[in-house]
């Protein structure tokens, strides 16, 4: 097994809107990327156990034209709101860099 | 109609500024309008409700003077959207002002268009009564009260405006809130360019040179549309494109990277293909776009949350530290009884004190899988109040309590805060709610914007 970051050439998150919060992951190549697609381990399930979240409002999108697994959720405080951590949405993926993922 | 259209985009927001060199190189392929986009809601809810913009000034002069020196210069148009971050009338006048102001030094002349996208609250609450506004993902409640509460809300205007203007002889325009997109997509579809490719070009140059392998710093970026398939290749030698670089950009803010939602209809970019053509430049082809059913426009909206106090410190005592939790808590009681016995009973209601911990759990909040800290922790404590004044009143209190906030091993006062500031307490100033993500049906696409002109 490697850590995602081991895999990836970029993990981010970021707003898409003030009220979701989207996180791209970019592999370092197809193979890797497809390996890691395949095996599933970047789902719906994980991001709504982390996000405490219901599967439900969780996507999940592989998009082969970049080697890239997409995720957007709703955001879990409106960006700037009195309560928000984080206004660009922009250091919320920390817990995924040590995922653990199929090797290359 | 021409067999193709050159685009250029000065940089991905106007103020972040783009290399003069590489606006020359550029303006050398002989682009049919320069585009920049000026706003975004990513930076929060800030500037739309204040007016204020996220750059300064000068930095949106110095990008403007250049590009409007470039535009005139070329006679082609400038277009400008989604003016000094908000989009708010106010901001877009700030914007012109500043348009005149280059114009008289430079000793230009053109015509301006500004095209206004505040809605006024009488036609947004018919428009609710009719059932023609409607809630996107994730939207909070939206009724008469929110539309009342709101200091500033904008409709996200598409192509059409721009169409109008362009079609009444602008030479500059200068939108309120805007799509990205709508910026570059404009021309191209007026000019009768197959949508589905020009709205992918639009997607892409909207950034600037967001879509390059590696950018160092912002700068332009240029496209060759066709009917089939745009090129995208950079003006900057210094930068590439290759196809992933261009493919991951459609995952850019945006929530699925095979639809981007327009007023007009949605760019399906599923059957797109991403191919190099040299080292450096990317042709893509195959995407579609799917008219809308029904015509909408976006709305943007916020009201006042409150005005801030705040207050940064550190603690570094390992015995304060061991028991951290439960000595903010004790402090943050304390701090309220204290206010309470300053303000009386009826003060409870009106504000509300928040303490973030930084080196525990400040980026990501209660939602933060990791429990340890370090051998320090930073603090900042935050009042909310209905005026400024009552919130740094309140704050005061706090501090001082705060910085003197015993534990049960020491005995004898202590000082359990390490405050950089003299005063402690920070005004941070209003602080802005979004307050609607929901979309309108107007009667035609011109209906919610205003468009003015004049010769500068």
């Amino acid at each position: 097994m490697a850590k995602l970051w081991q895999v990836a050439k970029l993990i981010r998150s970021k707003n898409s809107g003030p009220f979701e919060l989207t996180f791209d992951v970019i592999f370092k190549d197809r193979a890797t990327y497809e390996k890691v697609r395949d095996a599933k381990v970047i789902n719906a399930q994980w991001f709504a156990r982390i996000y405490r979240l219901t599967p439900e409002v969780v996507s999940v999108i592989e998009y082969d034209a970049a080697n890239a697994i997409k995720v957007t959720i709703p955001r879990p405080v409106i960006s700037g709101d009195v309560d928000d951590t984080d206004v660009f949405g922009g250091q919320q993926y920390g817990p995924l860099v040590d995922l653990e993922v199929p090797e290359g | 109609m021409d067999s193709e259209i050159r685009i250029l985009s000065a940089t991905g927001v106007l103020g972040s500024g783009f290399r003069e060199e590489t606006l020359k190189r550029a303006m050398a392929l002989g682009p049919a309008f320069i585009g920049a986009d000026s706003g975004s809601t990513d930076p929060g809810p800030y500037y739309l409700g204040s007016g204020e913009n996220l750059f300064s000034d000068s930095a949106c002069k110095r990008d403007l003077r250049l590009i409007l020196l470039a535009a005139r210069a070329a006679k082609i148009p400038a277009i400008i959207g989604s003016a000094y971050t908000g989009g708010a009338d106010a901001q877009l006048e700030r914007l012109a002002g500043i348009a005149r102001e280059i114009a008289r030094e430079e000793k230009l002349s053109f015509k301006l268009a500004t095209i206004r996208s505040e809605q006024d609250k009488g036609y947004l609450k018919k428009k609710l009564r009719e059932g023609k506004i409607t809630p996107l993902a994730n939207a909070p409640c939206f009724d008469e009260g929110v539309i009342d509460r709101s200091v500033h809300i904008v409709g996200m205007c598409g192509i059409e405006p721009y169409i109008e203007a362009l079609q009444n002889g602008a030479d500059v325009i200068l939108a309120g809130r805007s799509s990205d997109t709508s910026i570059f997509a404009a021309l191209p579809v007026m000019k009768g360019f197959n949508p589905a490719t020009v709205w992918h070009m639009a997607k892409i140059l909207e950034c600037g040179a967001a879509c390059v392998v590696l950018r160092k710093y912002p700068d332009c970026m240029f496209a060759t549309v066709t009917n089939d398939y745009f090129i995208v290749e950079p003006p900057n030698p210094d930068y590439r494109c290759d196809p992933v670089s261009v493919a991951s950009h459609n995952l850019y803010e945006n929530s699925t990277p095979y639809e981007l939602v327009e007023p007009s209809g949605i760019l399906d970019t599923r059957h797109a293909q991403y191919e190099a053509v040299s080292d450096r430049a990317v042709r893509v082809s195959g995407s579609t776009f799917r008219p809308a059913q029904r015509y909408t426009i976006k709305l943007e909206g916020v009201e006042l949350a409150g005005y801030q106090s705040i207050i940064v410190g550190a603690v570094r005592d390992p015995i304060i530290l061991r028991q951290l939790d439960s000595w903010l808590d004790g402090l943050v009681k304390a701090s309220k009884d204290r206010i309470r016995a300053v303000f009386g009973g009826d003060i409870e209601s009106r504000y509300r004190l928040d303490v973030r911990v930084f080196g525990k759990n400040a980026a990501m909040g209660p939602l933060e899988p990791e429990t340890g800290i370090g051998h320090e922790v930073g603090l900042l404590f935050q009042m909310t109040a209905p005026t400024q004044e009552l919130a740094t009143s309140l704050m005061k209190s706090v501090g001082h309590m705060a910085v003197h906030y015993p534990v049960p091993e020491w005995s004898g006062l202590i000082t359990s805060i390490a405050y950089p500031y003299s005063p402690p307490e920070i005004a941070r100033g209003a602080s802005y709610r979004f307050n609607m993500n929901h979309v309108v049906e107007p009667a035609s696409p011109l209906e919610m914007f205003r468009i003015g002109y004049e010769n500068v």
